[in-house]
C-alpha cells in the first residue's frame, strides 16, 4: 500500500479550463459584470466578486429523453395507504406520483453563481475601452531607448567581449592551422633530455624539429584580433509609458455634496482605466472657485470653500502646472473636469479660448462631466436651460477636438456614461451629449 | 461464527491522524476484509488530497489527469460556487477504476472518517472493479491511466498543431454524443490468424471424424444463394444499424481527418470506461456499504476502534443509507446506497436466518449460510438490473413499502400499478428493475441508413420507448453538433416501437467550415 499526499502539489491545475471556460462565457460573463458593476459602490469597483450566470449558452447538450408525455414508471417507497388499481390525481406541474424526482442526468439547468477574481473582473470591467488618440504622442526620446542583444560584431567595448564565442573562434583557428600543443613540445624537449650521449644525430633532428615547432608557436598566435569577437546590442525606442490625469472641479458653493460624490466616481474610474494602461499615472488635483489651487486628494474632496466661479482660473492653473512638471513630449496628458455647470458669464470666452489654444493642442483626451441633482428632484415639466458651460463647450466640441461632455445625475449613470465616453469610435470629438 | 480476539489498544484516539495512523488503519481493515470477508482487491494506492483537488477531481468525472476542456472549468466553477456558499458538501473520498487502485481521501476527514473510507472505496469498491464482470469485459484497469495520459497529451498536441478553437470546436461535439459512444455488447474481433488456424485445424478434424462416403451419393438441390439486396448490402457493410455514434463517425464519416477521428476515438473510450459504473451504482455502492459496515463493526468488536469512533461512524453510516419516504419533502429518488446496503444486508439474513418464504423465493441461497461467498458471487456477475430481478426480496418490498405508478400522458390519472403484496412483488421487481437498466432509461437511437454514393444524408432513429420523445431542444444542438462532424445532412426520426409511426423528425444541415469543409454547397 502506497500513500502519497498530493497536498502539496501545486494548485491551480484546473486554471487552463477555467479560462476556457471564461473564454468561452465571454460575452455572458461581460454582461453579467456589467449588470452586478451597477448595484457595487465605486470603492470597490475592482474587487473581486461573483456574478450569475444563467444557464443557457453554456450548456452542454446530450440526447435525453424528454421529461414528459409517454408513459413512465414510478417505483416509489413508503406506501401507506395505496391499493393496486387505485388512481392518484395527477400533481400540479405533470410531475411523478408525488416527491419531486431530479432531473434526468442530475444537472440541473439553473443559473449558477460564477466567483471572479479581481484582475479578471477588471479585465472585464474595462474591456473593449479604449483610450482615445493614443497614437499620437508615442514619443520616442533619448532615455527612453531599451537595449536588446542581437548578435555578435567584430568590434565592441571590452566590457562587451564574447569570451565563449572568442575561445571557440581561436580554437577552431589554432586547429585549422595546426599549432603545436604545448604537449607536444614538453614531449619533445623530454626525449632530447633523455637523450643519451652518443646519439648526436637524433638529437639534432629532435633540436630541429623543436625549433620548428617554437616557431610556428610564436607565428600562430593563441588568441589573434581575428579571433574577438563583441556581444552586440541594438537600441529600441519605448514610447512613454506614463500618463498624467488632471482632475478640475468647481467646488463653490453651489456644488453639493452629492454632485462631489458623482465627480469621485468618475475620476476613480478615469483613474482605474489609465492604471491599467499605463505603468506609471500622476493625478494631479485643481479645484477652483473664482480662483484656482493644486491642491491634494483629501483637501480637493472635503474641504468647503466659498467664492464665485470662474472656471478659466483651472484651466490656466492646469496650463501653469503642465509647463512646470508635464512636458506633453514627455507625458500623456488626460483631464476630466466636473462642474455644476456655472461660470461668470463673462468668463466664458476666456475659457474658450484657453481650452482651443492652449490646453487641448496638449491634451490626449478631455473629458467634461456636468454633474446635475437628481432628476427625481425636478418637479415633471420643468425646463432645464442649458448652463453656461455647456453652451460653450458644445461649440468647441462641434470642431471635432479630442473632447467630450456628458451629464450625470445619478451614480447609476456613472459607468455607463464612463463607457460612452471611451467605448471605441470612429470620429473623436464630433459628439454633443 | 469467528472469535473476537481483542486487540490491546485501539488504532487512534480522537479525531487526529497522520500517515502511520493511516498506514495502521490500512493494514487493521486489510486484516478483515481479506482474511474474514475473502474479498480479491487490487494493490491500494492512497493519495492525500485538499479542498481544491477534490474540486478538481469532481470537474473532471473523477479522473487524476484529463484532457483541457472549457466543460471541466464550468463545472469546477459551479462545484466551488456551491462548495463556498456551503450547499453542498464534498465527497469523503473518490476511488478510480485502476491498477493500483487510487482513492483520494480528503485531508479534512476525521481518523475515522478515514477508517470508513478505507474501508468503503480501498476494499469495498476495489473488489467490485476487480471482480465484477462488466468491469472485467469492458475496462482495462491497468491500462487506464496511461490511456489518459496519452489522450491528454495528444489532444495537447492536436491543440498545438491545428489551434484551441478547431479542437475544442470538435470536443464540444463529441461530448455531445458521448452518452451515445458506448458499445453496448461485445463486438466480434477481428479474426487474428492463430485462432483462424486453430478453427480451421478443428473443422478438418471434425470432418475427419464424422465422414461418411455415402453423403456424396445422396442427391440434394442447389445450393441456396442468399441474395442482399443493394440496400442491405452497403448497411452491412457500414455495420449499420448501429448505437455507437461516434465510433459510426470515427470509422465512416467521409470528411473528418484523421486526428480529428482520434480525437473522437479518445472521447468514445473513455465513455466506455465509465459505462460498467452507470450499470452498476445500485451494487457498487451497496457492496462498499455492507463491506466498510462489516469492516467497522468488527473492528469495534476487536477493540480496534473507540466507541466514540464508532458513534461517529454510525451516525454518518446512518446519514448516507437514508432512504425518505416519498412524499417526505427529502425525497428525491431512491438511495443506491440505501437499497443496496439493504439489499446485501438481506441477502445474508436469507442466507443465515431464512423465514419459510425466503426458502420458497430463493432456494438456492436460503439457509446455505457462508454469505460472503454468496455476496462474492453475487458482486461478480450481475448488474444492478439482474440483481434486483434476482435478489430483491419479498420482505424487503414490504419493509420499503414500495409501490409501482404508472403515469400515461393519455389519461387523466396516474393509477397505481402494484404494492406490496402477494400479487405485486414480482411486478415490482420487474419494474424496479428496468428503472436500473440502461437500455430503458437512456434514449435508443441508432444510425440505420446512409447512402453514402448519393447525397449522403446520415438517417438515425430514436425508437421512443412508451411514446417518450427526446428532449427538443438537446436534441436539436446535439443533432446540429452530429451534422457538423459529418459533413452532410442527418435526420432523425422518432419511432414509435409499437406501430412503427413516425412520431417527430429532426433535420441538420452541418454548418460551413465549423469542422469539416462541407461541399456540394
Amino acid at each position: 500500500m502506497h500513500i502519497v499526499d498530493r497536498r502539496l502539489n501545486p494548485s491551480g491545475k484546473n486554471l487552463a479550463n477555467r479560462q476556457r471556460f471564461m473564454r468561452r462565457a465571454k460575452s455572458l460573463i461581460r454582461k453579467a459584470v456589467h449588470e452586478s458593476s451597477a448595484s457595487r459602490s465605486i470603492k470597490d469597483a475592482d474587487e473581486a466578486g461573483e456574478v450569475s450566470l444563467p444557464a443557457q449558452g453554456v450548456q452542454e447538450p446530450s440526447f435525453r429523453r424528454s421529461a414528459s408525455g409517454g408513459m413512465r414508471d414510478y417505483l416509489l417507497p413508503g406506501n401507506k395507504e395505496y391499493l393496486e388499481g387505485d388512481t392518484i390525481p395527477r400533481p400540479p406541474g405533470g410531475g411523478g406520483g408525488g416527491g419531486s424526482e431530479g432531473s434526468p442526468d442530475g444537472e440541473g439547468q439553473d443559473d449558477f453563481r460564477f466567483a471572479l477574481s479581481r484582475e479578471e473582473f477588471v479585465d472585464l470591467f474595462l474591456e473593449d475601452l479604449e483610450l482615445p488618440d493614443l497614437a499620437k504622442r508615442k514619443v520616442v526620446d533619448a532615455e527612453a531607448l531599451s537595449w536588446s542583444r542581437a548578435g555578435y560584431s567584430v568590434s565592441g567595448s571590452p566590457a562587451n567581449l564574447a569570451l565563449m564565442r572568442t575561445v571557440r573562434n581561436s580554437l577552431s583557428r589554432r586547429i585549422a592551422l595546426k599549432r603545436p600543443k604545448a604537449s607536444e613540445i614538453a614531449r619533445l624537449r623530454s626525449e632530447i633530455a633523455a637523450l643519451a650521449d652518443d646519439e648526436e644525430a637524433r638529437r639534432i633532428e629532435l633540436e630541429a624539429e623543436l625549433r620548428r615547432q617554437l616557431r610556428r608557436t610564436t607565428l600562430i598566435p593563441y588568441i589573434d584580433p581575428l579571433d574577438v569577437r563583441y556581444r552586440r546590442f541594438e537600441s529600441h525606442p519605448k514610447p512613454v509609458a506614463q500618463a498624467v490625469m488632471f482632475c478640475l472641479m468647481d467646488v463653490s458653493g453651489s456644488m453639493t455634496e452629492h454632485m462631489k460624490d458623482l465627480a469621485k466616481r468618475f475620476y476613480v474610474l478615469l483613474y482605474i482605466f489609465l492604471k491599467r494602461r499605463y505603468k506609471n499615472v500622476e493625478v494631479v488635483f485643481i479645484r477652483h472657485t473664482h480662483t484656482a489651487q493644486e491642491v491634494d486628494e483629501e483637501t480637493f474632496f472635503h474641504s468647503p470653500e466659498t467664492g464665485g466661479t470662474v472656471v478659466s482660473t483651472a484651466l490656466e492653473e492646469m496650463q501653469r502646472v503642465i509647463a512646470e512638471r508635464y512636458s506633453p513630449d514627455m507625458w500623456n496628458i488626460y483631464a476630466a473636469q466636473a462642474s455644476d455647470g456655472d461660470n461668470t458669464a463673462s468668463d466664458n470666452d476666456r475659457t474658450a479660448e484657453l481650452l482651443m489654444n492652449s490646453i487641448l493642442p496638449n491634451c490626449q483626451y478631455y473629458a467634461y462631466l456636468e454633474v446635475g441633482r437628481d432628476a427625481e428632484h425636478f418637479p415633471p415639466g420643468f425646463i432645464r436651460r442649458e448652463s453656461d458651460l455647456w453652451q460653450t463647450y458644445s461649440e468647441i466640441c462641434r470642431t471635432g477636438v479630442p473632447m467630450a461632455m456628458r451629464k450625470v445625475g445619478h451614480r447609476r449613470d456613472i459607468y455607463p456614461v464612463f463607457r460612452e465616453l471611451f467605448a471605441p469610435r470612429q470620429d473623436v470629438g464630433a459628439e454633443t451629449a | 461464527m469467528n472469535v473476537v480476539t481483542r486487540v490491546e489498544r485501539p488504532l487512534f484516539e480522537g479525531a487526529e491522524w497522520d500517515f502511520s495512523t493511516i498506514q495502521r488503519v490500512h493494514d487493521a481493515v486489510q486484516q478483515v476484509a481479506v482474511n474474514e470477508l475473502g474479498l480479491d482487491v487490487y494493490p491500494n494506492q492512497i493519495e492525500v488530497i485538499g479542498t481544491e483537488q477534490m474540486l478538481d477531481a469532481y470537474s473532471s468525472i473523477g479522473m487524476p489527469l484529463f484532457y483541457k476542456h472549457w466543460s471541466f472549468g464550468k463545472h469546477f466553477a459551479r462545484n466551488e460556487a456551491l462548495y463556498r456558499a456551503g450547499m453542498q458538501g464534498l465527497a469523503y473520498e473518490i476511488v478510480i477504476n485502476s491498477n493500483p487502485c487510487i482513492s483520494y481521501i480528503m485531508d479534512e476527514n476525521t481518523a475515522t472518517m478515514q477508517t470508513l473510507v478505507i474501508a468503503h472505496a480501498a476494499f469495498g469498491h476495489n473488489h467490485f472493479f476487480k471482480n465484477n464482470y462488466l468491469f472485467q469485459q469492458w475496462t482495462d484497469a491497468d491500462g487506464i491511466l496511461d490511456y489518459l495520459e496519452f489522450a491528454r497529451g495528444y489532444i495537447a498536441d492536436c491543440e498545438e498543431r491545428y489551434g484551441e478553437t478547431a479542437v475544442e470546436r470538435l470536443l464540444d461535439s463529441a461530448h455531445a454524443l458521448m452518452s451515445h459512444a458506448v458499445h453496448r455488447y461485445p463486438r466480434k474481433r477481428a479474426a487474428d490468424l492463430r485462432s483462424e488456424e486453430r478453427r480451421a485445424r478443428d473443422r478438418r478434424l471434425h470432418d475427419e471424424q464424422v465422414f461418411n462416403d455415402l453423403w456424396r451419393t445422396v442427391p440434394g438441390g442447389e445450393a441456396k444463394r442468399v441474395d442482399l439486396s443493394a440496400e442491405d448490402q452497403r448497411r452491412a457493410l457500414l455495420q449499420l444499424p448501429q448505437e455507437n455514434i461516434l465510433h459510426f463517425l470515427e470509422k465512416s464519416a467521409p470528411r473528418l481527418v484523421p486526428w480529428q477521428r482520434e480525437v473522437l476515438r479518445i472521447v468514445r473510450q473513455i465513455a466506455q470506461y465509465f459505462y460498467p459504473q452507470s450499470q452498476t451504482k445500485l451494487m457498487n455502492e451497496g457492496c462498499a456499504t455492507y463491506v466498510h459496515y462489516r469492516i467497522m463493526t468488527r473492528l469495534h468488536q476487536t477493540g480496534a476502534l473507540t466507541d466514540g469512533a464508532m458513534v461517529e461512524f454510525l451516525r454518518s453510516h446512518t446519514n448516507v443509507v437514508f432512504q425518505p419516504e416519498f412524499d417526505d419533502p427529502r425525497y428525491s429518488g431512491i438511495n443506491p446506497y440505501a437499497l443496496g446496503f439493504a439489499m446485501m444486508q438481506d441477502i445474508a439474513r436469507i442466507c443465515n436466518e431464512p423465514t419459510a418464504e425466503d426458502s420458497q423465493w430463493f432456494p438456492a441461497i436460503a439457509g446455505k449460510g457462508n454469505e460472503m461467498a454468496v455476496l462474492r458471487d453475487v458482486w461478480a456477475n450481475f448488474r444492478d438490473e439482474s440483481f434486483i430481478l434476482q435478489y430483491l426480496s419479498p420482505r424487503l418490498i414490504r419493509a420499503l413499502g414500495l409501490f409501482h405508478v404508472l403515469d400515461d400522458a393519455d389519461e387523466p390519472h396516474l393509477q397505481v400499478q402494484a404494492i406490496h403484496n402477494e400479487r405485486g412483488y414480482r411486478k415490482i421487481q420487474r419494474a424496479l428493475a428496468r428503472q436500473y437498466d440502461v437500455a430503458w432509461t437512456a434514449a435508443d437511437i441508432q444510425v440505420v441508413d446512409v447512402n453514402l454514393a448519393g447525397d449522403r444524408k446520415l438517417i438515425l432513429h430514436h425508437r421512443a420507448l412508451n411514446r417518450v420523445l427526446l428532449e427538443e431542444k438537446d436534441a436539436k444542438l446535439v443533432l446540429q453538433h452530429l451534422a457538423d462532424m459529418w459533413g452532410y445532412d442527418v435526420l432523425l426520426k422518432e419511432i414509435d416501437p409499437g406501430s412503427d409511426a413516425v412520431l417527430k423528425e429532426h433535420a441538420a444541415s452541418p454548418k460551413p467550415g465549423i469542422l469539416v469543409t462541407v461541399g456540394m454547397g
